[in-house]
């Protein structure tokens, strides 16, 4: 009977373990409907998906990174880098669609550099990443002269649109959503990530290219965040070289919140989407009920820390089920 | 009958340290090479060598009496000469049909163009090999970590025997088991050794090695210091070549 129970707990705590950020994104839909009428109008709910979209896909890019059991630090800059340079490709040719492929080679570009160096010179990614947050941001403000690309409504398109009453880059972010789980799910690449974030050596010898398969990680996670990059100066109507501050940082919270373990080889394209739901509406939630924005800084902090130490709980669930 | 696969004065060396010092060793088809040696004898390397983990700082393989161009290890997998290591056997995070099937995944296509997994073919080929070899593992979508020692190993095995292989090397397989699993490991390298397959078996488990070897190599800093066909040396000999208190060769 004991045992049943103890069976009964123990499962629901493997599903709080594996699924809490399902729980925590339910828990907040309620607690932010109680708290504000405002909530769960479809404006606001627009809103909230049309914020939290750029974060999303460069999350989806860290996500990959992290699944694979590396980081990378220097997106908020490759952000500002790629979205001037797309900005300035569009301001010469007129063509958005020149200055949105632009943009995303650059941020591939930058990736392929990143893993380049890493699996050439066999160094840490996190030092490599945090080279280039500085080198990318340095980059966008000499090409800019510091000041902001201006007058670029026709690029405006990716960043402010709709489509069928949906905006632009909430679609985007959904569709490069079903492309990255099809690819993480059910395609080689994603096989290979997970086992070189398990188990390096394993994957090495069972002949997976590992070195290619980083580089390969890393080109595709540039090639999200200039994308990114895109949709950020076309929302905010101009080529800023000192935006996406930061936003390193809350991509890899929301691949954390969402379940990926920092660890590498654990975590998933939903729970991304999921973490970046969170995430943003637990911002929205805050800004409805006027919560001050020194507040919502110190909030943020600690969703982080309880996010790392869900990680932590939930590897230690995972060697005591051995 | 020569040799199926060989090594001639292969060496590797790690900064000062010679690791493996121009060892030179065969097996033949059908035959269980038992490599013994201390700790840090070189045994691992050594092996590493012919799976391609590690590249050789001198010496040659030779495979089927032609030498082998080892660089990688898809180069050694290619040829069919299977590894199931020590330290790097699994990866843990991933289901057992999808470690039977790693770097070397089934696909389908998608639309008649995009390749995606065929989980279901993998998943029923692992089923078919696990049964053939009479493996009992619970689930093959559990992730490896959920499973014990033992199965691991006999995944890791069946993993080989399923890409055919020629030549399957086997580093410390017993290490972690319990009595009964050691048995049913060794009951299938008995059983592999009747389809013809070349096995190294590395082991410091004496009774292993003189239950399944045909002969036994004796390493000592790297150095080959015996090689001695089982049915006419003894444990003591054997122990004796390991620690160094008598040279034979
Ligand atoms: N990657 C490496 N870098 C540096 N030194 C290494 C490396 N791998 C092994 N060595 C050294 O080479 C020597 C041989 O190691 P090896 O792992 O081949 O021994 P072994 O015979 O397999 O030992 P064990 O029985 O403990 O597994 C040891 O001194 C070891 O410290
Ligand atoms: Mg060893």
């Amino acid at each position: 009977m004991s045992d049943i129970n103890k069976k009964i707990g123990f499962s629901l705590k493997m599903a709080f373990a594996n699924y809490g950020y399902l729980f925590i994104l339910g828990f907040l839909i309620i607690i932010s409907t109680i708290l504000s009428p405002v909530f769960l109008t479809s404006g606001n709910i627009m809103n909230i998906l049309r914020q939290m979209s750029i974060t999303v896909i460069i999350a989806y890019g860290v996500t990959m990174i992290i699944i694979s059991g590396m980081i990378d630090l220097s997106s908020g800059s490759v952000v500002a880098l790629s979205g001037v340079i797309g900005t300035s490709a569009f301001v010469m040719t007129g063509s958005p669609w020149v200055g949105l492929i632009v943009g995303i080679l650059v941020g591939a570009g930058t990736g392929l550099f990143n893993g380049t160096v890493i699996t050439v010179f066999n160094l840490p990614p996190f030092i490599v990443t945090l080279a280039m947050m500085t080198v990318a941001r340095g980059l966008a403000l000499l090409y800019t002269g510091g000041y902001p690309i201006i007058d670029i409504d026709a690029f405006t398109t990716f960043g402010k649109g709709f489509f069928l009453g949906i905006p632009i880059p909430v679609i985007i972010m959904l569709l490069v959503f079903v492309g990255v789980v099809i690819l993480t799910k059910r395609t080689r690449f994603g096989r290979y990530i997970f086992a070189i974030g398990g188990n390096e050596e394993a994957a090495i010898a069972s002949g997976i290219n590992v070195k290619r398969m980083k580089i390969m990680v890393f080109t595709l996670n540039g090639a999200l965040v200039g994308l990114a990059g895109v949709i950020l100066m076309s929302r905010i109507n101009s080529g800023q070289p000192a935006a996406g501050l930061m936003y390193e940082l809350d991509a890899i919270t929301m691949a954390v919140i969402g379940g990926t373990s920092l660890s590498g080889g654990i975590g998933s394209i939903t729970g991304t989407l999921v973490g970046g739901l969170i995430v943003g509406i637990l911002k929205n939630i805050l800004n409805l009920t006027n919560v001050s924005p020194y507040w919502q800084q110190i909030l943020k902090g600690l969703i982080i820390l309880i996010a790392v130490i869900m990680d932590v709980y939930t590897k230690s669930m995972q060697s005591s089920k051995k | 009958m020569s040799y199926l696969i060989e090594t001639k004065n292969i060496t590797k060396r790690f900064g000062g340290l010679v690791a493996v010092d121009k060892m030179s060793f065969g097996v033949k088809e059908g035959e269980v090479v038992a490599v013994l040696g201390d700790n840090g004898a070189g045994k691992s390397t050594l092996i590493k060598m012919i799976s391609g983990v590690y590249t050789a700082d001198g010496g040659s393989v030779f495979y089927n009496g032609s030498e082998a161009i080892i660089h990688t290890p898809m180069d050694a997998l290619a040829m069919g000469i299977e590894t199931i290591y020590q330290d790097l056997a699994l990866a843990e995070n991933l289901n057992v049909y999808s470690n039977i099937f790693l770097g070397r995944e089934k696909t389908k296509k998608k639309f008649g163009i995009f390749p995606v997994l065929d989980h279901e073919f993998m998943y029923d080929e692992s089923t078919k090999i696990l049964n053939k070899l009479d493996v009992k593992i619970p689930s093959l979508k559990n992730n490896v970590r959920t499973l014990s020692g033992g199965q691991r190993q006999a995944v890791a095995i069946s993993r080989s025997i399923y890409w055919n292989a020629k030549v399957l090397i086997m580093d410390e397989p017993t290490a972690a088991l319990g009595v009964a699993q050691q048995k049913q490991v060794l009951d299938l390298v008995n059983s592999l050794k009747d389809h013809g397959i070349a096995i190294i078996l590395i082991s410091h488990q004496m009774r292993d090695v003189f239950a399944v070897a045909d002969r036994i190599i004796v390493m000592r800093r790297g150095m080959k210091v015996g090689d001695l066909i089982k049915k006419e040396t003894s444990t003591e000999e054997v122990v004796n070549l390991i620690v160094g208190s008598e040279m034979v060769s």
